[in-house]
């Protein structure tokens, strides 16, 4: 590593760090630290990032082994971005850099990116907003409407601490009082950031009771007169959902401001850079990547923020993969996601049908893709899981939704009767869920797997033991798997539809009855399902609206409604049912 | 023609397949709706609305002489062209609703001329729209399969199960089940030459009449003219005219056709194969036209 001083604003004297790539042309990432910070914060990750790119960090003035100026105007946003300036020019004077900042870092280079964008090439920001576009978003929320106000409220008893940093003494004094000997097992047990690499620095106490000046030397200017600060540069927002700082409401109104921005919601606090080093540093060089059209470079388009920017609302425009996308509640699924805009992975065992879907998606304007997949099948699964990776990406959105139909005394279902219902209903569920979900965990951007279970997962009945007992299966492993996944921000809902005219009448197979007989059962099923006229995009609409609010367990038709209310308050009487023959002869 | 068709026993002589006059007088009058509704349709603009075009149809009919009607014209634009939304029968009749650049309508009129009852429904669209495209690609395969069904002498009621099939297949949603009685299709007659008749909610009278006749004689006999998804359909197609009207839906659009299917005693046709919506799949002709019975036997 090599040092540099160099003389910022005000000839305040800054140590900056310099690492990794040397060769020629190679792309310059400034990563800039917050409060209360050295830029050894920024370690872990660039030491990741050197790996390709000449990496870039300083200690930001009054911390570190940088200068530290007394006077609090000396810690304006002005003079941190000619600071910032500085740097630049002093290191890459040829070239833009990309800039990537967190907290205090990331609002100081909002201010540099919008006054002198011709230094950076790219910014990605973390944790830290502009502060004139706080002030603007909260004049945005002064209404009396529940959510905006919810928002105010929301991100206001989070900045508790801004509020605290404006009295006299206090914050200095408690810094220095053993605030900052307590400060790593604070960080430890807040957001479970691990000491090491130098960080926090030693000068932590000196640091943070002198960087309570950023907070006063700006906050309530700029709150109180915010300016106008748009940008073209490349901006590449880092929401984490747990931040206990910064809501992410907070940067809902960025695209008004950045003309070129993406918008990456992400599991995870206010310390991200030392907790998850190696997705920050692929995230950053994603959007470094594509802004130097550097050949592989993955896709960023499904982070566009559309009109709404809810990570939701986002995720739904993503990759979805559909299971069972050939007919019935799979292939409405695939659409009700293409008309809103995502990219499909269609499967299904039928390569007919699942063109068509895809056609269909296709019309809609979505992109889409064709799997012939027969889930209950391992390898098949795997191969279509790496295939799904390896042309279209990580999945943001996973409906496992194949299954099949089985009815008939559990005396009278055969062992391979047994085998070819659980794989489909139970094993395609297990593979999807398994296969996607370590992508998607790994990927750290959450994400909804959506599994289809059945009103008859609590519905007891001798007329389909097998159907239900699979059912049931999945929806414990639905309530299961979202307990084990909801710390990576990925929502697990099962849905459990009840009586929904799909193909799945015509192809249920009726155990102990002979070929004449199973056709006719199923077309008094099929006749039965067509009188109860539920149909299978009412269920699409509300597997949309699952994975919109993250809801855990999903009855659609008002008998899976009563069902799931009798099997939780009436189970007697569910027993009692469980002994009619409900099979429409 | 390879079999008989296997129609209703004691079928009363209304059912008694056309003459060669007959045919050619329901062809003309087929020819006249559908130039009605091509005319028509050539001067749909943005804004009309579908009473407007309703009342351009019936006058463009009126003034080469037609006085009776089985239906007098239905318009639909946007999404009413795939009845969303539609609850109560009185949805069916043109409203207000303007037409816009890229909006689905249909139009659908059934004049008597000459005595000849015809029945036509045309599908258009006022500029690109992809949905509708792939719907009227999608119809092809409907008209070819109830052809070979009526052909095959399977019951009306298995046909119309086919086309459900088909249109699962497809993706499509069944439109034809909003309409009265859930038809995909209906007897049409010859009714008496006398002035100016009555029409009620849009419906001619001597029209109603001769289905009225046809439903007591066929709940007798054991068929109806009126071709649904219900018991009383499960029968072979009778002699006589049928206005088979396949209507599909796709996420809010909805498209159709309807032309009359002639039914003699050991075969079936369409009337006439020059029609607009047959004229279209010539000029751009879709794959699958051929082969909605291997589709019908692949669907789920």
């Amino acid at each position: 590593m090599k040092e540099h001083r160099i003389s910022g604003a005000g000839d305040v004297e800054l140590a900056a760090f310099e690492r990794g790539s040397q060769h020629h042309g190679a792309p310059t990432v400034l990563l800039v630290h917050g409060y209360p910070d050295t830029s050894a914060v920024w370690n872990p990750v660039a030491d990741l990032l050197a790996e390709r790119y000449r990496v870039v960090t300083y200690d930001v003035r009054g911390s570190g082994q940088s200068g530290h100026p007394r006077a609090t105007s000396a810690y304006s946003l002005e003079n941190l971005a000619g600071d910032l300036e500085a740097i630049v020019s002093a290191l890459s004077p040829d070239q833009p850099v990309h800039l990537a900042g967190h907290d205090w870092g990331s609002i100081q280079s909002w201010e540099a990116v919008t006054t002198k964008p011709e230094l950076f090439a790219s910014f990605t920001s973390m944790s830290g907003p502009s502060l004139d576009h706080v002030a603007h978003w909260i004049r945005a929320r002064m209404r009396l409407r529940p959510r905006p106000l919810g928002e105010l409220v929301r991100q206001g008893v989070r900045s508790w601490y801004v509020y605290a940093f404006q009295l006299p003494l206090l914050a200095p004094l408690a810094w220095r009082l053993g605030l900052a000997r307590a400060w790593p097992r604070v960080l430890a047990f807040g957001d479970g950031a691990q000491p090491g690499d130098g960080w926090p620095a030693p000068t932590l106490a000196a640091d943070a009771a002198r960087g309570v000046k950023l907070y006063r030397a700006n906050m309530s200017d700029r709150l109180r007169r915010p300016r106008e600060r748009s940008t073209d540069v490349p901006v590449q927002v880092i929401v984490p959902t747990g931040d206990r700082f910064v809501t992410p409401a907070l940067a809902d109104d960025t695209p008004r401001w950045a003309s070129n921005c993406w918008r990456r919601e992400v599991a995870g606090g206010h310390w991200l850079v030392r907790v998850q080093p190696d997705r920050v540093a692929r995230w950053i060089s994603e959007l470094v990547d594509n802004v130097e059209h550097t050949e592989g470079a993955p896709s960023m388009e499904r982070l566009r923020p559309s009109g709404a920017t809810r990570a939701a609302s986002t995720r739904l425009a993503g990759l979805v993969v559909v299971t069972g996308a050939g007919s019935g509640i799979g292939r409405a699924t695939a659409l009700a996601f293409a008309e809103r805009g995502a990219t499909i992975a269609a499967a299904d065992i039928n390569p007919d049908a699942v063109a068509r879907t895809v056609e269909l998606c296709r019309v809609l304007g979505a992109a889409a893709e064709p799997f012939t997949v027969d889930v209950s099948d391992t390898d098949v699964m795997e191969g279509f899981a790496n295939s799904v990776e390896s042309e279209l990406g990580v999945p943001d959105i996973v409906v496992n939704n194949a299954g099949i139909g089985m009815a008939g005394n559990f005396l009278d279902t055969s062992v391979a009767d047994w085998e070819k219902v659980l794989g489909v209903n139970l094993w395609g569920v297990i593979h999807g869920a398994r296969l996607f979900g370590h992508m998607m965990r790994d990927r750290g951007e959450g994400g909804n797997i959506v599994n289809i279970a059945s009103a008859a997962a609590f519905t007891p009945s001798k007329t389909f033991p097998a159907y239900a007992t699979t059912k049931s299966a999945v929806l414990m492993l639905t309530e299961s798997l979202r307990a084990e996944l909801a710390a990576d921000g990925i929502g697990v809902t099962a849905i459990c539809p009840g009586v929904v005219d799909t193909g799945i009448t015509t192809t249920t197979r009726f155990v102990g009855q002979s070929e004449d007989e199973q056709a006719r059962r199923q077309r008094a099923t099929k006749r039965l399902y067509q009188r109860r006229n539920f149909t299978p995009d009412r269920v699409a609409e509300a597997i949309v609206a699952a994975v919109e609010r993250d809801t855990a367990v999903c009855p659609v038709t008002i008998e899976a409604r009563v069902s799931q209310l009798a099997h939780r308050f009436a189970p007697g009487l569910v027993r009692k049912l469980a002994t009619v023959d409900l099979a429409p002869r | 023609m390879t079999s008989s068709l296997r129609t209703a026993t004691g079928v009363s002589a209304a059912c008694a397949p056309p003459t060669g006059e007959e045919l050619d007088g329901f062809r003309s009058s087929q020819r006249i709706a559908y130039e009605c509704t091509e005319a028509v349709a050539a001067t749909l603009r943005p804004g009309v609305t579908e009473k407007h075009a309703a009342h351009q149809m019936r006058r463009w009919l009126e003034e080469r002489g037609v006085h009776d009607w089985f239906h007098q014209p239905f318009v639909w634009f946007g999404d009413r062209t795939a009845f969303v939304g539609f609850r109560v029968p009185l949805q069916f009749f043109p409203t207000n609703r303007r037409l816009e650049e890229g909006m689905p309508f249909i139009l659908d009129c059934a004049p008597v001329m000459n005595g000849y009852t015809s029945d036509v429904g045309y599908s258009g669209c006022l500029g690109a729209n992809p949905v509708f495209d792939v719907l009227m690609d999608g119809l092809a395969e409907h008209r070819s399969l109830v052809l070979s069904g009526v052909r095959s002498g399977r019951t009306l009621r298995d046909i119309y199960d086919d086309v459900d099939r088909l249109l699962a297949t497809q993706g499509f949603d069944n439109r034809h089940r909003r309409y009265p009685f859930g038809v995909i299709a209906h007897r049409v007659d010859a009714v008496p030459e006398a002035g100016p008749a009555p029409v009620i909610a849009r419906f001619g009278l001597n029209n109603l009449r001769n289905l009225g006749r046809d439903i007591r004689a066929g709940r007798r006999q054991g068929w109806s003219p009126l071709w649904g998804p219900y018991r009383s359909s499960d029968h072979g197609a009778t002699p006589g005219l049928w206005a088979v009207e396949p209507h599909l839906g796709f996420r809010g659009v909805g498209a159709k056709f309807e032309e009359l299917l002639v039914v003699t005693r050991d075969d079936a046709f369409w009337l006439d194969d020059d029609v607009p919506h047959v004229r279209r799949w010539r000029r751009v002709p879709t794959p699958a036209v051929n082969d909605s019975e291997e589709l019908v036997r692949a669907a789920p």
